[in-house]
């Protein structure tokens, strides 16, 4: 290879590997002026999720400037031209050790550190609260290819002529533990409200229980995230979140809207 | 047994005293069909695989287009491609046909491109090379390998085009959307030959792993020890490995669900579905089973398969690196143990992918704290490649140039893969775009780019020519670029929620600002498949016009430099002794700046 050929190719390996950490990171950085970034949560334990995305993403990110930085240094250091052998070493042990037990023991704290949110999320439930597992504020049912919620009767039963049951639009209060229980009628679906943090696949012949707490009233986007069929790209449905006394007004209409019917 | 005499007959393979080397079969000439088609010869058969499954690189490649022009302009008139997979609509991806695409796409590429690419050529290919073998253990049961797999390959094609359509469950198949036939209309034949498809390419695998594992363990050169054998071989071995503990598992579940489907079996059927106002049961369908079984069943296949797709690449980056940086490998050991920690540790991992399914949520702090764990031996492969490249004297070749990329993007898609352990952070990310851009960094990325420096670096070995190293590197650079084009700006979707196999998420709020950054996606797509182009000229004129190259053109200390390029039948033509590792490179005090390891002194 020609001495200019060979400068060629090294300068651009060389942009090439310093691109990907450089463009690597400002791409994360300008991410959320382009609202490629998550949208604000709206919910009890939106915090301590993304403050768990953030923990990870500094660890990861100084990991991934150290190892590309070096990668482009090396690459660039030791593809000059020349006759003389590279250093002749088989590794060395301490280092080895080193950054063997460093990462090891930074993961494992990473490990624990995500145990608390999970229990809070999926094993946790609201015991004093309105709304527990076994006194729910609703079902929700995933069928192909929307969403429908059923609303117990005063006693608190789910069989009977007086549940109310919405189909598309799920309706709950704000600032309120809300516990649920997730069913499907058909195949998986998966209950995915962004903005809540909430993810909860519903599976035929189970019915999961399910938390969350709304922490501002307005309508947000359900969506099917577990392939579900032709239609899965379309089954949208709207969590609205009310004010308590505004939620309360609505059940109670629509109780007496059901009542009139029989 | 006859199986009995052929061992017999293979194995004192070796080298024998004389000097001479026993193949079988090697007294005769043999005829055009038996030397290239149905050859037991295993460096053909390698190269049957590398023929085949580039092939089904270029179908599986233009399902990802068709997907790519759906994503970017949903449900408009596809060019060139609509016409073929649409006709019905005129080009136009329908729904159905969406799902299809890429359930297609991710079972040509995981089962008919990388693993056939990585074990079944490469496989093939090297593993008697490297370890001095003149053969496979069990040849015919190898190229008895590479023609079950055609009946693989037949079940696929034609499941796609299936009477009434194709599989449409995604290549994870999840029942009951893959059992029950009225709630995916038009699957019926498609599942069914979907799922004889993956039990032939199973039992293909399985012969193969049986024979990489036999050669390795029985048929290495004198003075091979295992701890001088390339890391390729390791990575392989490995693979080799997880694909015979792990693979009957998944032959068992596409059974159990093939029985579902044809026999009404009910494995995976709970009772009380209604689909289409219907309960399957009243249509003689048996009910109480579990959906979550095959889940279980599934990844406790497919997680282990994940790193059948990424290990014997970490071997080949690894001998490429050694060889084009003339550096001995930093940390052999080390190496050979995170080898071992990834498939060890991906054997009680798979339950991460059921985060969300229902799964007991205290089950998914063990697996979470697996899964984090692994991290640590990908960490250490990466400190090591840096290892060996510091104080090198790297040849900027084109086989090196994506070695390099194999270490720059693993990088990128071994980090991202802590956030999807993170049972919390999961919780949002879960099967969004986040998920798709990991899995795209370590298989695409990450091991399609090391299949193409293993190509770079052993056609010569493979064809007795070179490649073209300068259109190998105007192939390197459009590839690197768009690669990063195409999957970078996933992760960005994925935060903003962008949720995968969906036909068309614009109707959301959520997502309706993101058509933009996908089309930008799209049409690096379209360029990285276009610059492919450049590859293909290269491989099949090389094949042709390429520079004639002798036994060792990379000055390269493993054995299969010895042999002639390519090896004749029975490989190498002289005797074969191994005295150290393979990766002695600039020797102090050598005359040369590599040391064979048929070479009895170092200095």
């Amino acid at each position: 290879m020609s001495a200019f050929k060979h400068l060629l190719t090294r300068l651009t390996v060389t942009l090439l590997l310093l691109a990907v950490p450089v463009l690597g990171v400002w791409t994360w950085m300008e991410a959320e002026r382009w609202k490629l970034w998550f949208p604000p949560y709206v919910s009890s334990y939106g915090e301590s999720i993304d403050g768990l995305f953030f923990v990870i993403l500094w660890m990861v990110t100084v990991t991934f400037v150290i190892t590309e930085g070096l990668l482009v240094w090396f690459v660039f250091r030791y593809s000059r031209r020349g006759d003389e052998k590279a250093l002749y070493t088989h590794g060395n042990h301490t280092l080895e050790m080193v950054w063997t037990a460093i990462p090891a023991l930074l993961l494992i704290i990473v490990a624990f550190s995500q145990m608390k949110a999970w229990a809070t999320v999926k094993m946790n439930f609201p015991e004093d609260g309105p709304y527990t597992v076994a006194h729910p504020l609703m079902e929700v049912y995933a069928s192909q290819f929307d969403w429908r919620a059923r609303y117990p009767d005063e006693q608190g039963n789910f069989e009977g002529a007086d549940v109310v049951e919405t189909p598309y639009e799920i309706t709950v209060p704000e600032d309120v533990p809300v516990v649920f229980r997730l069913n499907s009628r058909d195949v998986l679906h998966s209950f995915f409200v962004p903005k809540f943090r909430l993810k909860q696949d519903a599976v035929p012949g189970m019915r999961i229980p399910v938390w969350f707490e709304a922490t501002e009233a307005g309508s947000y986007d359900l969506i099917c995230a577990e392939l579900c069929g032709w239609g899965h790209y379309k089954m949208a449905g709207r969590v609205r979140v009310l004010p308590q006394a505004d939620f309360d007004r609505w059940l109670s209409e629509q109780r007496a809207a059901l009542k009139a019917t029989h | 047994m006859s199986s009995h005499a052929h061992v017999a007959e293979a194995r004192p393979l070796g080298i024998d005293p004389a000097g001479t080397i026993h193949v079988t079969h090697e007294h005769h000439e043999l005829g055009f069909i038996r030397r290239y088609i149905f050859s037991t010869d295993h460096k053909v058969i390698g190269i049957q695989f590398l023929f085949t499954g580039l092939v089904m690189l270029l179908l599986g490649g233009l399902m990802a287009m068709a997907i790519r022009w759906q994503l970017a302009f949903p449900w408009t008139e596809m060019p060139v491609l609509g016409r073929i997979l649409f006709p019905a609509t005129g080009g136009v991806v329908t729904p159905e046909g969406y799902t299809m695409l890429f359930t297609m796409h991710g079972t040509l590429m995981i089962f008919f491109v990388i693993i056939p690419l990585l074990t079944g050529t490469f496989g093939n290919y090297l593993i008697p090379l490297m370890i001095g073998a003149p053969d496979m253990a069990f040849p015919r049961l190898n190229m008895m390998g590479y023609w079950f797999w055609w009946p693989g390959i037949f079940c696929i094609l034609t499941s796609f085009f299936a009477y009434g359509g194709g599989p449409a469950a995604g290549w994870t198949s999840y029942p009951p959307l893959s059992t029950i036939e009225a709630a995916a209309p038009g699957s019926h034949w498609g599942q069914n030959w979907w799922l004889l498809s993956l039990t032939f390419v199973g039992v293909s695998s399985m012969m193969g792993a049986v024979n990489y594992v036999t050669t390795i363990v029985k048929m290495r050169a004198p003075g091979m020890t295992f701890f001088r054998m390339p890391l390729s071989i390791w990575g392989l071995m490995v693979a080799a490995l997880l694909q015979l503990f792990a693979l009957p598992v998944l032959t068992a579940a596409s059974f159990m669900q093939l029985f579902d489907r044809v026999f009404h079996a009910g494995f995976f059927t709970p009772t009380g579905l209604v689909i289409n106002n219907t309960n399957p049961e009243s249509l003689g369908q048996a009910a109480g089973g579990h959906p979550l079984l095959w889940q279980h069943l599934f990844w406790f296949y497919s997680h282990p398969a994940v790193y059948i797709l990424v290990v014997p690449a970490m071997g080949f980056v690894s001998d490429i690196l050694a060889v084009h940086a003339r550096k001995p490998i930093f940390g052999y050991k080390p190496m050979v143990y995170s080898i071992a920690g990834i498939a060890g540790l991906g054997f009680i991992v798979w339950g991460h992918h059921m985060f969300m399914s229902g799964m007991n949520p205290a089950v998914g702090l063990v697996f979470m704290t697996a899964t984090i764990m692994i991290a640590l031996p990908s960490a250490v492969k990466v400190f090591n490649w840096l290892g060996t490249l510091w104080g090198s004297r790297i040849h900027l070749t084109a086989a090196m140039l994506f070695a390099i990329a194999f270490v720059s993007m693993f990088i990128i898609g071994g980090l991202s893969g802590i956030w999807m352990a993170s049972t919390p952070v999961d919780i949002y990310i879960h099967d969004t775009y986040i998920v798709v851009a990991h899995f795209h960094y370590v298989v695409f990325a990450g091991s399609m780019m090391a299949i193409f420096g293993a190509l770079y670096h052993w056609f010569p070995k493979m064809f007795g020519r070179a490649m073209n190293e300068t259109l190998g590197k105007i192939h390197f650079i459009g590839t690197f670029v768009f690669t990063n084009g195409v999957f970078y700006m996933m992760h960005q979707l994925g935060l903003a929620g962008l949720m995968r196999r969906t036909a068309d998420p614009y109707a959301y709020e959520t997502y309706a600002h993101l058509q933009p950054v996908n089309q930008i996606i799209s049409y690096c797509a379209f360029a990285l498949l276009a610059w492919q182009v450049f590859f293909v000229l290269n491989f099949f004129g090389s094949m042709i016009w390429g520079r004639r190259v002798g036994r060792n053109p990379w000055n390269a200390c493993s054995l299969e430099w010895e042999a002639p390029s390519p090896p004749g039948h029975g490989n190498f033509d002289k005797q074969l002794a191994v005295y150290h590792g393979p990766y002695e490179y600039s020797v102090p005090g050598a005359a040369r700046d590599f040391v064979p390891q048929t070479q009895r002194q170092l200095g």
